[in-house]
This record gives C-alpha cells, sequence and structure tokens, in this order.
C-alpha cells in the first residue's frame, strides 16, 4: 500500500525490460522517490563511475504518496550521478507523467547500460516496451512529446530530452508534460548519453493506501491548511515562486550581473507583478492563467503567452502558444543575473529551455559568466565566433540561448556550464558554483543561511536542499534574522532533513511553507504500512542525507567542497540592508558538521553511520 | 430539490483531485483513468474542463438498456447503473450523446455519475469551487448575477 512493490529494470545494453519486486525492507528505511532511488542508486552503482558512461545508472522514481489523493502527490524523481557535477543527482518534477507512471503500477524504473541506438520506452500497465527512436533523435522536447502521443494515445504522459540532452550540453533537463522538468545536475544529459529520448506511461491500475478512511482524513487537513496559508492560498497561486523578485531585491540578496550585485534595478519589471500587467505594446498581460500539476491544490504554475510581435518570436508561430512561464528562479538566472530586465526576452528564453530541454539557473548563470568573461576580455569576438555578449542586452541573451540549445557555435562551450568556460579561459572565479553546480536566486550574503545551504548541498549550490528563505525572509515556521550566522547551521540541517523526507514521499516542497512534518507524517501514515511517526520520518530524512553524503565522499568531494565562490565570502554587498556584508560561511560550518555527526573535515563519523543503520 | 451539478472551466486548474476523490469512492484507489468525472485539458488555451453526466431527465442510457440495468434515484435524479443487472452490451454507451457513461473492460460493466448518493465526492475536494452541487432549478442563477452586476445606469431603459 502506497508503494506499487514493483520496479521496472531497463537493460538498454541490452533492450530488456524486467519486473521485480521492491526491497521493502529499503522502502521502510528511505520511504520512495528521492530517498528509495537513491538507496538503489549508491547499492548498484560504483562511486567512481564516470557520469556519462554506460555504468552510470539512472533512475525515474515515484514515491508512496505519488499518484494519490495527497495535496501535491505528482512529484516524481530522476536520480543518477550527474553529468555537471559528478555528484549524487536528485532532480524531481511535478506535472503529471509521475502520477501516470504509478498509476501504471511502478515504484521506479531503473535504466541501466546504453542503448546502441535511440530508443524510447513505452509503459502502459504492466506491458513495457523500447522502441527505435531514430526518427525522434533531433527533435525537441516539444516535438517528441506531441508525436508519442500521436502514437501512442493522447491520453498518456511523456517524458523526455530535447536536443540539449542528446547533443552532451552538461545541464540538460528531463522535460515532461511539455514544461515540467527535472532540471538540474543534468540529469537529462546522462538520459542521451544512454540513447534514451523518452519515456511514455500511460497507467489505469489504481494507487491504493493502506487506511482509507485516515488517509482522506490526513490529507484533507492538510489542504485545509493549505488553502488557509497566505503563501500557498493565495502568494503562489496569484504570483507563483515570482512573488518573490521584489521581495528578494529590496533585501538586498538578489544577485545580478554575475553576483557583481546584490539588488537590480531592473527587477521591478520582471517579477510577478510585471507578468500581470498589461503590456504596452499589445494590451494583453504576459500571465494568461495559473495551473497545477497533479493533485495539487496550490496552483503555482505559470501559463504565459508571448507578444506575437516580440523581436524573439515574430513569424516564428510556434511560439505564440500559451505555455510555461516564468518562475523565480528562471526569471532570476536569465534576467537578473544577466542585467537583462526585457519580460518577454525572458520568457522566450524560458520557453527555449523547456523546447531544446536545459536548466534555466545554470544556462543563466553561464550565460552571465560568460558576459562577464566578455566584459573583462577574457573572452572576445574571436572566441564567441562574432556573437556579443554583452550585460543588460536581450538580443545577445536570446541568441546565445537559442544556440546553446541547438548546440552551435559559442553555444556548445556555454553548454559546458560555467565551472568548465570560466576554467578554460581562465578565470576560475567568476563562476558561481559550488561543486560544479550555479548557485540560484538567492544572495548568501543578504540572506547567510542560504551560504551554508549552498556549500553543503549534495548535488551541488540549490535552493531546494534547504530553503532557509522560508525562516530568514518570510519567518517561516519562524522569523531568523537573515544576516546574523548564528542558529543557522541548526536550521539549514533541520530544513535539510525534513526536505529529505518530503522529497522521498511523492509531494512538492512547496507544502511545507504551510503544513510541519505534524501534517506530512499522518498522510504517510495512514498510506504505508508500518508506523509512520514524525520522529520516524525526521530519522529517515536525516537517514537520506547521510546516505548522499557518503556516496559524494566515495565519489571524491571532501569537506574542501564544501565552500563558496570567493565572490560571496571575500567581496562585500554594495547596495542594501546587507551593504558591507559578505557571507560568514566559517561561522556557520564547524557548528554544522558537528551537529550533523561528522568529523572536522565533513566525515560522517561511525557513530553517525551506526545510529542511522548507514 | 433536486440538486444537480454546476461545472466552472474558468475556476478549474487541472488539478485532478476531482477524479482522485471519485475514482476512490467507485474503485477503491486512487485511478483518474477510472473516475467518472473527467478533467479535459486545452494547453493552448490554458483551459481545463471538468466534465460528468448532467442527468438527464429523459435519460437515453436508461431508454437504450435492454436490461433494464438503469434506473432513477427519485432523491437526487441520479441514473443509476445496476452492476448486478447490466449485461455489458454497451448499447447505452452509443445511446448517450455525450459519452458520460462508459463501458469497463475489466468488470464486463458500464459505468457512469450516480452523485454519490446525493453528496458528490468530486463536490467536496473541489480546492477552486469549480465543481457546485447546486439546485436543479437554479443551474443559471450565478451566471446571471455575474452578468447582472456587469450592468449598470448605462444599461437603463426609461420607457416613455
Amino acid at each position: 500500500m502506497g508503494w506499487t512493490q514493483k520496479i521496472l529494470r531497463v537493460n538498454l545494453t541490452k533492450g530488456t525490460c524486467e519486473s521485480e519486486p521492491l526491497n521493502m525492507q529499503w522502502a521502510n528505511d528511505y520511504l520512495g522517490s528521492r530517498g528509495l532511488a537513491t538507496k538503489y542508486f549508491v547499492e548498484e552503482t560504483d562511486p567512481k563511475v564516470d557520469p556519462l558512461s554506460p555504468d552510470n545508472k539512472m533512475i525515474f522514481a515515484t514515491g508512496p504518496l505519488t499518484g494519490t489523493a495527497s495535496p501535491t502527490s505528482g512529484r516524481w524523481t530522476v536520480v543518477c550521478k550527474g553529468a555537471l557535477t559528478g555528484a549524487i543527482a536528485c532532480s524531481n518534477s511535478g506535472g503529471f507523467f509521475g502520477a501516470e507512471m504509478k498509476n501504471a503500477g511502478w515504484d521506479m524504473i531503473i535504466f541501466e547500460g546504453k542503448s546502441a541506438k535511440p530508443v524510447y520506452l513505452t509503459i502502459e500497465n504492466d506491458q513495457a516496451e523500447l522502441h527505435d527512436a531514430g526518427d525522434l533523435w533531433g527533435k525537441s522536447v516539444w516535438e517528441c512529446e506531441s508525436e508519442l502521443l500521436k502514437r501512442h494515445g493522447e491520453e498518456g504522459r511523456v517524458a523526455s530530452i530535447g536536443q540539449a540532452g542528446e547533443s552532451g550540453c552538461l545541464y540538460a533537463a528531463v522535460v515532461n508534460d511539455m514544461d515540467r522538468a527535472a532540471g538540474r545536475s543534468g540529469v537529462g544529459t546522462v538520459m542521451g548519453s544512454k540513447n534514451l529520448k523518452a519515456v511514455f506511461s500511460r497507467g489505469t491500475v489504481g494507487v491504493k493506501v493502506k487506511d482509507p478512511m485516515g488517509f482522506m482524513k490526513a490529507t484533507g487537513a492538510a489542504k485545509k491548511i493549505l488553502a488557509e496559508n497566505a503563501v500557498t492560498g493565495e502568494g503562489l497561486p496569484t504570483y507563483g515562486t515570482q512573488v518573490l523578485m521584489n521581495v528578494i531585491n529590496e533585501l538586498g540578496a538578489l544577485p545580478s550581473h554575475n553576483a557583481a550585485d546584490v539588488q537590480f534595478d531592473g527587477a521591478a519589471q520582471i517579477g510577478g507583478e510585471a507578468m500581470h500587467a498589461k503590456r504596452e505594446t499589445d494590451g494583453k498581460a504576459n500571465l494568461v492563467s495559473n495551473a497545477a500539476c497533479f493533485g495539487c491544490p496550490i496552483s503555482c504554475q505559470r501559463r504565459s503567452q508571448m507578444d506575437p510581435n516580440h523581436f524573439t518570436v515574430k513569424d516564428r508561430e510556434k511560439y505564440h502558444i500559451v505555455s510555461g512561464g516564468l518562475e523565480y528562479e528562471a526569471a532570476w538566472a536569465l534576467g537578473a543575473a544577466t542585467g537583462v530586465s526585457d519580460l518577454e526576452t525572458l520568457t522566450f528564453c524560458n520557453f527555449i529551455c523547456n523546447e531544446y530541454g536545459m536548466d534555466p539557473i545554470t544556462l543563466g548563470s553561464t550565460v552571465a559568466a560568460a558576459m562577464e568573461l566578455y566584459k573583462v576580455g577574457a573572452i572576445t569576438d574571436k572566441e564567441t565566433g562574432g556573437v556579443s555578449l554583452t550585460f543588460d542586452s536581450p538580443q545577445d541573451l536570446a541568441t546565445i540561448c537559442e544556440m546553446t540549445g541547438k548546440g552551435e557555435g559559442f553555444g556548445k562551450e556555454i553548454a559546458m556550464g560555467s565551472k568548465r568556460l570560466c576554467e578554460k579561459y581562465g578565470r576560475p572565479e567568476l563562476s558561481m558554483t559550488v561543486k560544479g553546480q550555479e548557485f540560484p536566486a538567492y544572495d548568501p550574503r543578504g540572506i547567510q543561511g542560504m551560504g551554508l545551504t549552498y556549500a553543503t548541498s549534495n548535488r551541488g549550490a540549490c535552493h531546494l536542499r534547504s530553503y532557509t528563505v522560508a525562516s530568514e525572509v518570510l519567518g517561516i515556521p519562524e522569523k531568523t534574522d537573515p544576516h546574523v550566522t548564528e542558529g543557522k547551521a541548526g536550521l539549514v540541517k533541520a530544513f535539510q532533513d525534513a526536505t529529505a523526507l518530503v522529497d522521498a514521499s511523492g509531494t512538492c516542497i512547496f507544502t511545507t511553507f504551510a503544513l510541519s512534518m505534524e501534517d506530512i507524517a499522518p498522510q504517510i501514515n495512514a498510506a504505508c504500512e508500518g508506523d509512520w511517526s514524525t520522529e520516524r520520518c525526521m530519522e529517515v530524512g536525516e537517514r537520506i542525507w547521510n546516505m548522499e553524503r557518503v556516496y559524494n565522499n566515495a565519489a571524491g568531494f571532501t569537506g574542501a567542497d564544501d565552500t563558496l565562490p570567493q565572490r560571496l565570502l571575500k567581496d562585500a554587498a554594495k547596495t542594501g540592508p546587507a551593504e558591507g556584508l559578505v557571507n560568514k560561511l566559517d561561522e556557520m560550518l564547524p557548528e554544522y558538521y558537528s551537529l550533523r555527526g561528522w568529523s572536522a573535515d565533513g566525515v560522517p563519523t561511525s557513530e553517525t553511520l551506526g545510529r542511522l543503520g548507514l | 430539490m433536486q440538486k444537480s451539478l454546476l461545472m466552472i472551466p474558468s475556476k478549474c486548474t487541472g488539478c485532478s483531485q476531482c477524479e482522485l476523490a471519485c475514482s476512490y469512492a467507485k474503485e477503491e484507489a486512487f485511478n483518474a483513468a477510472k473516475s467518472r468525472i473527467k478533467i479535459f485539458d486545452f494547453p493552448e488555451k490554458s483551459r481545463h474542463v471538468p466534465y460528468t453526466c448532467t442527468q438527464c431527465a429523459e435519460a437515453w442510457c436508461m431508454k437504450a438498456c435492454p436490461v433494464d440495468a438503469i434506473s432513477e434515484d427519485k432523491k437526487t435524479g441520479a441514473k443509476i447503473v445496476s452492476a448486478e443487472l447490466c449485461v455489458g452490451c454497451k448499447v447505452c454507451t452509443i445511446a448517450c450523446p455525450f459519452g458520460t457513461i462508459n463501458y469497463q473492460q475489466d468488470t464486463g460493466k458500464v459505468v457512469k455519475c450516480d452523485l454519490c448518493g446525493g453528496d458528490p465526492e468530486c463536490v467536496k475536494i473541489c480546492p477552486t469551487e469549480a465543481i457546485l452541487y447546486v439546485n436543479a432549478d437554479a443551474t443559471g442563477d450565478a451566471r446571471m448575477r455575474e452578468w447582472a452586476a456587469k450592468s449598470d445606469e448605462a444599461s437603463d431603459v426609461t420607457p416613455n
């Protein structure tokens, strides 16, 4: 119950699809999705594996709550060793694909090996089959998904890679339902390296829970809390994650111009309110409506439609549709980080990310790094092939984003990510990365806890591993001072463990703006066999976190990698409330290690591992 | 008083919670594919439309059934399929102009919305009030009120 207790193992080298029972001991220890898939992954792969070799595995996973009536039950996860980072990668996505896969009767799909030629997988309940994808290779996410729905049934759901995943862009995404994405760390690159183009899924089996009455009561109570909460009941449906743009800018924590600045003059033009405003050009708003992922009462998705006469899309009808609009992270990375304040250009670049299958955070931040390299003369028109890369230029941004998606010209170099790009041109300090992954839209000089979050994130810099912004900015569950380091080590640890558990459940981390573990544990308890107390849930979260850490250490990472770009540690914020501050990571990291039960150089002690059963 | 389901597509976000509640009530599993109410997505217009049986007063499915397996619940007005009597001939699925009565291969029977005995699960679970259960004589009231509210003094006509 909760779990389907079935795994599909697809060997791409041999071309076989086999069903096997779920290891229930592991399910009890790691719950599902992020936790359970990572357990399978670390048990089955060598930590030193080259991410792009056939020996790297890739797992599509659902959680026990995926596909149920739990609020936000549409989440699913891709786990592998990240192409961008070489660290454990775990990217999750919403939309409808995950619930469809679960409803077909599968907790997980483990992909191993590499197909000799491009293939795609179809799943229709217990029937799984590999098909030749020769005619789909080279097609975009949008083209591939449309074709597979036509071929195998409009009621099904598709997850696929675009040209970026095929051509080896190191931050390619796996995109499902046209514009929902497992975006970070290059999980789509790994999928492409296996010559796997897409997965089509259709399920009519049904998902059951242990205690239906108790489950409807627990999920009903959670829905009521979500509806009555100001963030999940009002802010997110109205403005999406873009509700944050002006808030974070005013706080002086919106990195701009490759994090040279902490505030952006154009913030108001690219945020949630701007998406609602009528355009001067055609009198219509960028935002058409919000929409929901499977099972989600919050409905934070943005549906946007561009001005058809905008220079990026004039006479290009495929971009005149209503499609996935800007989320805060994408608007920041493509906009504030590059200095571009034209909402329509950013919407176009976001469409490009969905169409070609790329992570907009790493793309935007890498373009920003390239713009700084160009500004300081480390690269010139000679290296870029004549492509101008000027900060604040919508034209330059649109051109290079499209070239990157297509893998053309200097776009091929942008496709490496900023770490490799900046190293290649002799300015490694201009890459805003941790463990090879670009940090997102919160400046750790203005929000101290986010520095520790980025530095210790197991998948490279990321906000979705411990979103201390909730506490430091929004006051959830309680307000802490964003400029103070005291107490942040404990805050980060608590957020990391809770987030790991929520990810493992198959629900969305956005619920935690309103729900506490006391609201989530009863849902798991009513769905799954066994006794799922709040304490057990937190312990599972801590176990998942340590498992990921142990894997990364075995892969070659050390405490020395738990750091931040020098700019954040040395160059003080120039404006705003955080003016004069740098991130004081050294005040937080030793305490964090100590609270985690790790050695002074970041290795979990044998006592800690024993306590967690690792 | 009989009540009717009133669906308001402009309020629907496409979250599928109605399909989940319906399928759990009728199939004892969360299974949108077997829900009696279905959400149809029109992504190019960003529109989501819930759709199910409107319980016709003169129900063509009921008239077409050769074994009288479909009867009316006098309290709610719902047309109810008896799984015991249904022989799976599918004639009702041809008779229904709206496609809201459907055959299920695994049971060999047809299924349709039965208004949950007068307490529809889809209505209770919908997070945006896109599905309402209202007086059957007044399904247009909310829409009339909406239009009425749009009128102003300029639309007043003074008779001569």
